[in-house]
């Protein structure tokens, strides 16, 4: 009895979680259907630009430049007490920023800045009926609302993500010149000799699928919303928390997979 | 015309509509009457394809939508507007982007004859002047009205009114019913209200249905439904909890 119970239970878990990856699948195919016919909404793109990056530029700012400053103390201290002396920060510190940290941190600052308030936009529109509302007045809300911040995350997170990296080398150039007197120079010099372009693309690269998971799960979280406020409520806390879990999990596929085909190798 | 056979729609195990059939002719106001959770709306979305059946037809001037493809529905439902029960105004925009919305993606309108068509529309709900206003700076009756003329500046074949006169005071809801009556005098567009305020389906209607269990129960003129003999619908316009309508809880 109890068996079936967890055989029922488990089923049921599986054909809800399918049934919601078809529809998100169904969403994202929509959404570049829709990103091909005309008219295109670029006002709407340039806001929604506006909103997901510029927007985030202090958070991003604030959480890459810490991160980098965190990165570089540890880095220092330990090779100060194994090896004598710093070694290798600017390398060390500028690789994990481009290839790890900077779009990791972008990912999880965006799926709770952006990804809650696509989710809670959407779901509110929704549970008010403005989505109804916007076929009654011959419009597509997949082209209407989605595909502008479709478009947006797509441009955004990468920029971001480089914009991060820049951040966070520089908060541990920071770090490294003033605790442990790092010459600038050799900090400097390490990065211009040794970072490669490949470097970065590994980041911009993941970033790019980082922003596709946001805006996907995010979108489809706000449009399946069901119910008043609660619902909205519920929709945007699972949009935050399935993009982060998503952007966890795929970072680790993701290096396996750039690793695998030689980007950011060198 | 709009002829609906033998419609059927369920959400998980709550079967909604469970064999609608009911004509509606072009140029009448149509009220659809019912209690609570009876399926007026799903009926409504349904009629114009914000809600798929499960079963049977919708036939909007002969073609059926049941089944139709996104791409072919959307210029059926370029035909309808709709006055939803909280207005769905969009809120990020004013009053005049609102009224205009729809106007945008109308081919070759130039953007001086949307402005003055805006103004026209809002004159006629009794509102010019408030196009800079954004829709939290406007009263429940304002919205409606809003709404209303959001609607209509589509030029619509068909309106559907969905509780046109719930949440506002009887002063109000009486505005919103001449206003309706006023647009199918001068517009001549076929209406559907669904509204379970009796005062309002008597007053706007040329004829009203009683959905009751998933089915149309009685269609008739406001005066034949006043002297049905239908228990049921007996029961339901003279607002008694007595009878063979039970209600839960």
């Amino acid at each position: 009895m109890a068996n079936r119970n967890i055989i029922n239970f488990l089923g049921k878990k599986i054909i809800n979680i399918s049934n919601h990856v078809g529809k998100a699948t169904q969403l994202f195919e929509a959404t570049i259907r829709c990103m091909f016919t005309a008219p295109a909404e670029l006002k709407s793109v340039l806001n929604q630009i506006s909103e997901v990056g510029i927007r985030s530029l202090g958070v991003i700012l604030l959480s890459s430049l810490f991160t980098g400053m965190v990165f570089s103390f540890h880095m220092c201290y330990v090779t100060n007490l194994w090896l004598g002396s710093p070694a290798l920060a600017g390398l060390g510190i500028s690789v994990a920023m481009l290839k790890e940290l900077g779009p990791m941190i972008t990912g999880l600052v965006l799926a709770g800045r952006v990804g809650a308030q696509i989710s809670a936009e959407l779901g509110t529109m929704k549970v008010t009926e403005q989505i109804d509302a916007l076929y009654t007045l011959g419009t597509n809300p997949v082209k209407y609302l989605y595909v502008p911040r479709f478009i947006a995350c797509m441009i955004a997170v990468p920029l971001l993500t480089m914009y991060a990296g820049v951040i966070g080398i520089f908060g541990g150039f920071l770090v490294s010149a003033q605790k442990f007197k790092v010459p600038s120079s050799v900090f400097w010099n390490e990065i211009i000799e040794y970072v490669q372009v490949g470097d970065v693309a590994h980041g911009v690269i993941k970033a790019f699928f980082f922003g596709l998971i946001i805006v996907t799960v995010s979108c489809y979280r706000g449009l399946d919303c069901r119910g008043g406020a609660e619902g909205v409520g519920k929709a945007t806390t699972s949009a935050v928390v399935i993009s982060m879990i998503l952007i966890l999990i795929s970072d680790y596929f993701l290096t396996t997979i750039l690793m695998t085909i030689g980007i950011g190798v060198e | 015309m709009i002829k609906i056979r033998d419609l059927h729609k369920s959400f998980g195990d709550n079967h909604v509509l469970r064999g609608v059939n009911l004509d509606i002719v072009d140029g009448e106001t149509i009220t659809i009457i019912g209690g609570s959770g009876e399926g007026k709306t799903v009926l409504l979305k349904t009629i114009m394809g914000l809600v798929r059946p499960d079963e049977g037809m919708v036939q909007i001037n002969g073609i059926d939508i049941a089944g139709l493809k996104e791409k072919r529905l959307e210029p059926i439902q370029g035909k309808f507007g709709m006055l939803f029960q909280g207005a769905a105004l969009f809120d990020s925009l004013t009053v005049g982007e609102n009224v205009a919305f729809g106007l945008h993606y109308l081919k070759d309108m130039p953007e001086e004859d949307i402005r003055v068509k805006v103004s026209r529309m809002l004159e006629m709900v009794g509102l010019d002047g408030i196009e800079n206003l954004k829709p939290d700076e406007l009263s429940g009756g304002m919205k409606k009205r809003v709404s209303l003329a959001r609607a209509i500046a589509r030029d619509p074949e068909y309106i559907l009114y969905d509780e046109p006169s719930t949440g506002l005071d009887p002063i109000m809801a009486d505005v919103i019913n001449e206003l309706i009556i006023h647009l199918q005098g001068e517009l001549k567009i076929t209406s559907i209200a669904v509204t379970h305020d009796m005062i309002s389906a008597y007053k706007i209607s040329n004829r009203i249905a009683m959905l009751y269990k998933g089915r149309i129960e009685e269609v008739g003129t406001p005066r034949d439904i006043k002297r049905t003999k239908n228990p049921v619908v007996k029961q339901f316009i003279t607002g008694s909890s007595k009878g063979p309508i039970k209600v839960q809880g």
